[in-house]
């Protein structure tokens, strides 16, 4: 995750304002977001202009997106609005290969002139860079689906909802946590919409529409007196769903260890703010942390993104063959690790598959940024490295034919490269609860949502912090806990996994700002898994005083 | 669009405010014409060029504030965008914390803009990333790096009569080279607003000889060692005290500048009396803009002086609320040192490990600004002012609070760029007992 966007989110202040927006967007009346602005036809027709175009000019592929991006942010804090945010952002972007080079253009004017132009400067790009080029582009083969659609199955378009049903619902949940004490509330709602249109020379044209929804607060605790506090974030998910999250239906409430509420398909955010007040009192008067070895048991919320950074990323094959040293880094993947089929990653009871059909992800969408179909496949298989996540320029380097399918762009204006799938750790198959799993643990930490979140540039060494840290003592939640962090090495972590809840505790969890590339893009994603138990795990205090 | 004029910004901008029909209205407009190309496994992967304006109009009607944005400019979507924003500021809800629009200002006329930086070429570009990749490709070492340079301009006018415009160029270098076992890494970055003083082939020779010198390292035990940051490393922690200057979040009791008692440190020793940090926008070697976005003027600010912390940035409300001097943000931070080398800090240094790059900062707790990270990219051994041997890379948990209470000595400034935000400090590199690495790494 990049870390401007993190603080930003963190501290929720005007920053919060500041989330990732494609370049050249507008904003709109939200009325105008409604309205479509070219039909499936229209752009079949503007698609073949750059195709016909790049064919012309000599080159032996190209792809075309036409897309329309809508952002919606809604920020208050305690019974202010802060902020009403709508954004959009309609352009086109070719990507074509000439003499065995990528070269990539973009243009707002989606015009037959617009999108010509913007293929002339892609195919003059490739010719310039073909200079360079050591490896022509190899591209394994994908179908050809013709016309084709797919839409996130949502219930309810939350660009429908009114913007005083939504101001209301922050309103009151920043009214219930000021009621149960808290010092200051900052709440977001966050809505996204991507439209997009996909073409190839290789036949296929790909209509897609997809929605993301995030809400998110930070309730503030301060102790004025001794000059302590402590923020306590939302239990919500970022999800591919529609508004129907923020239904907070029963069913989707866990009464969980230590007397918490989680959330699974959808969320109560009003009552989940009251609790946060109440739990941010506790997080202050809590017991600072023995540093030292413990059993850690790790709650979906937190889990994510301990998964995110050590298996989603390493596992990435562009960084594997040195693409991001310069800036996001490589991976202790190596080749030779996933060639002898028997590098032990984890325990045998890690199963990690990657994903880009999971209902209700981040990731979720019919097909990827250079028209291949989606679909699931293994990373870890009983502890063992056996693929990487690779896009059609990749997978011949490892040996395969067919693309993950995990290309991605965050807009029309940035070229498509390999992006991280959904990431999720398989649940166990035998049947554990989370109260069960805490039982058998003499002393340990169960911990749950991600806090600070640090690793290395290959993926070793890692940091992570939580939210709520409950300590337990002969198979019993003994109180909250607090200046708790793990330290770790990727493979010692997953090789001491030891036991996983089953099926009924997965729940998904995610982010909207995976950081890669120069200049850099985000990319949305979700990791999923149920309660996982680590041993013999080092915690370290993480209290000072300056 | 083009780079516009002074004057030419001053009459796009007067015909926008002659449509309003709002209480209150302000135009911010900006163009910039950026070029990259990026490079990894000693080939070049991606290039681009990216021109685009944006004209944002903000309309009030008493405190309620509507805000649109267009990139056309013809007369007839200028209107438009001025009645999109009227109309939004008549839905908006009241903000209670919404200020009326400043009134005519008067600004230091900038330096940030440097012509040949606005007038590269994309052979120059060609030409700077060939320069890099024939030294990494001559000791048989792979490198990946990031070009870009930006030229632009930003302007301004209210109803109220203020108007603002400024020009500016920059270029960002960086490069990663490591050996072709992938045993050794090095880094180098270089940030400049006039691209003629980029040299690629000093930096990467720089990245090159760290990649080759480190690839045999050590483990050493964690612990609390003395260390020497170079500027780029320095720039990754001293950037979050920069960020953490706001007022508000200090009074209200949630920042490592807020005190018991409902107190702040305002005015108090908060580090070593030989730090200072200020920032300038007409500092020679780190210019920045004369004006906010809001329309206020930047000058000289000290913000911590000889340790003391001096002024905090306050938004005009908060500012108004605490009659307080509305002192804005930042751009550019800039800290005092000596007229010490880096080599001349290692010559002084009896035992101790010099740091070329932190990376992955992250706050651990806001409370203390304790952060964590690792180091990267050139870790080596100090013993009797000499680098002895590599080292193995390391994860710290330390706050710069507390690293700058902890200060030996200081070197000449330098400018550098945070692998981290992106932006550019002047910076001297910094000797620093008692630096806290708390477990080892594997990472090359």
């Amino acid at each position: 995750m990049k870390r401007r966007d993190f603080i930003q989110l963190a501290g929720m202040g005007a920053g919060a304002m500041m989330l990732p927006m494609p370049a050249f967007s507008r904003t709109v009346d939200p009325a105008e977001m409604l309205v479509p602005l070219m039909d499936v036809k229209q752009k079949k027709a503007l698609a073949d202009v750059a195709l016909n175009t790049a064919r012309s000019l000599g080159a032996t592929y190209a792809d075309v997106r036409i897309g329309r991006y809508l952002n919606q942010f809604v920020a208050t804090r305690e019974k202010k609005v802060q902020g009403i945010t709508n954004t959009e952002s309609f352009g086109t972007g070719v990507r074509v290969i000439v003499n065995g080079t990528w070269g990539f253009g973009a243009s707002n004017e989606v015009t037959p002139d617009g999108i010509k132009k913007a293929t002339e400067r892609a195919v003059a790009i490739a010719k310039a860079n073909s200079k360079f080029q050591k490896e022509p582009v190899k591209l394994a083969t994908t179908p050809s689906y013709g016309e084709v659609s797919w839409k996130t199955p949502i219930q309810k378009n939350g660009f429908e909802v009114s913007i005083k049903d939504k101001v209301d619902l922050l309103l009151n949940a920043n009214a219930k946590a000021m009621e149960k004490g808290a010092s200051f509330v900052n709440s977001l709602l966050f809505l996204v919409n991507e439209q997009k249109y996909f073409a190839s020379t290789e036949g296929s044209y790909i209509d897609q529409d997809i929605h993301r929804t995030w809400p998110n607060f930070s309730v503030s605790m301060v102790d004025r007196q001794s000059g302590q506090f402590k923020n306590r974030s939302a239990f919500s998910a970022p999800v591919g769903m529609g508004y129907e999250y923020l239904d907070g239906k029963a069913e989707d409430k866990i009464q969980g260890p230590g007397g918490i509420i989680l959330y699974n398909k959808s969320y109560d955010i009003v009552e989940d703010a009251a609790m946060a007040a109440e739990q941010a009192k506790q997080m202050i008067a809590a017991k600072s942390v023995e540093p030292g070895k413990y059993d850690l048991v790790l709650e979906p919320s937190h889990m994510w993104l301990t998964i995110h950074e050590s298996v989603g990323h390493p596992t990435e094959l562009d960084r594997v063959l040195g693409y991001e040293a310069n800036y996001a880094g490589t991976s202790f993947l190596t080749l030779d690790k996933w060639q002898s089929k028997n590098f032990k990653f984890g325990s045998k009871i890690v199963n990690f598959m990657a994903d880009k059909t999971q209902v209700g992800s981040l990731g979720a969408v019919g097909f990827d940024d250079e028209g291949v179909k989606c679909k699931s496949w293994e990373l870890i298989k009983d502890g063992v490295l056996v693929n990487y996540q690779a896009i059609r320029d990749q997978v011949n380097i490892i040996g395969q034919k067919e693309s993950h399918g995990c290309c991605y762009s965050q807009s029309w204006s940035d070229v498509q490269f390999q992006r991280m799938a959904n990431v999720s750790l398989q649940a166990g198959r035998e049947q554990v609860t989370p109260e069960q799993m805490i039982s058998g643990v003499d002393k340990g930490i169960y911990i749950v949502k991600d806090g600070s979140f640090s690793i290395d540039q290959q993926r070793y060494n890692f940091q992570f912090g939580g939210v709520l840290f409950f300590e337990i003592k002969n198979g019993k939640i003994a109180g909250m806990l607090k200046d708790v962090a793990y330290q770790a090495n990727t493979q010692e972590f997953w090789n001491s996994c030891a036991q996983i809840c089953d099926e009924r505790d997965y729940r998904l969890n995610g982010a909207f700002n995976d950081g890669k590339g120069q200049p850099s893009q985000s990319n949305a994603v979700s990791h999923g898994s149920a309660t996982t138990r680590f041993n013999g795990v080092n915690v370290i205090n993480t209290g000072r005083t300056i | 669009m083009a780079i516009l004029t002074k004057d030419e910004a001053f009459a796009l901008l007067k015909k926008v405010l002659a449509y309003s029909k709002a209480d209150e209205c302000e135009v911010n407009l900006s163009g910039t014409d950026n070029g990259n190309v990026r490079y990894a496994r000693n080939s070049v992967t991606t290039s681009g060029r990216i021109s685009q304006s944006s004209l944002v109009v903000s309309s009030a009607f008493g405190k309620k504030l509507g805000v649109a944005t267009i990139n056309e400019f013809d007369d007839a979507s200028l209107e438009k965008v001025v009645r999109r924003a009227e109309e939004l500021a008549r839905l908006a809800p009241e903000n209670p914390e919404f200020m009326p629009f400043l009134g005519p200002q008067k600004y230091a006329e900038p330096i940030t803009y440097v012509p040949s930086t606005a007038a590269i070429t994309p052979k120059q570009r060609t030409d700077l990333v060939e320069q890099s990749l024939n030294v990494a490709k001559s000791s048989k070492a792979v490198a990946a790096g990031f070009l870009e340079d930006n030229a632009g301009f930003s302007a301004m006018m209210n109803s109220k009569g203020l108007f603002a415009y400024n020009t500016s160029t920059n270029t960002n270098f960086s490069v990663t080279v490591r050996t072709s076992d992938s045993l050794g890494s090095g880094y180098a970055t270089r940030g400049y607003n006039d691209v003629t003083k980029l040299d690629t082939k000093s930096a990467t020779q720089i990245a090159t000889d760290k990649a080759l010198k480190s690839a045999t390292a050590k483990a050493i035990e964690p612990g609390k060692y003395t260390v020497i940051l170079e500027p780029a490393a320095a720039a990754v922690l001293m950037e979050r005290i920069f960020f953490g200057l706001d007022a508000r979040q200090a009074d209200e009791g949630r920042s490592f500048l807020s005190k018991p008692g409902g107190k702040t440190r305002l005015g108090e020793k908060l580090v070593d009396e030989r730090v200072t940090l200020y920032s300038d926008p007409l500092n020679p070697e780190l210019p920045t803009s004369t004006w906010s976005g809001d329309g206020r003027p930047q000058e000289k600010v000290t913000w911590i002086d000889k340790g003391v912390v001096k002024n905090f940035s306050y938004s005009r409300y908060w500012a108004q609320k605490q009659n307080a001097r509305p002192i804005p943000a930042p751009d550019g931070m800039i800290m005092e040192g000596g007229t010490k080398s880096l080599e001349d800090l290692i010559k002084g240094t009896k035992k101790g490990i010099l740091v070329t790059r932190l990376w992955y900062i992250r706050d651990v707790d806001p409370q203390s600004l304790l952060l964590t990270g690792l180091t990267r990219d050139g870790t080596f051994y100090i013993e009797d002012g000499k680098i002895q041997y590599p080292v193995k890379n390391f994860r710290f948990n330390e706050s710069p609070v507390i690293m700058l209470n902890n200060l030996e000595e200081l070197g000449k400034p330098e400018r550098t760029v945070s692998v981290e935000s992106n932006q550019n400090y002047l910076l001297p590199p910094m000797k620093i007992r008692d630096f806290t690495f708390t477990s080892l790494s594997d990472a090359v």
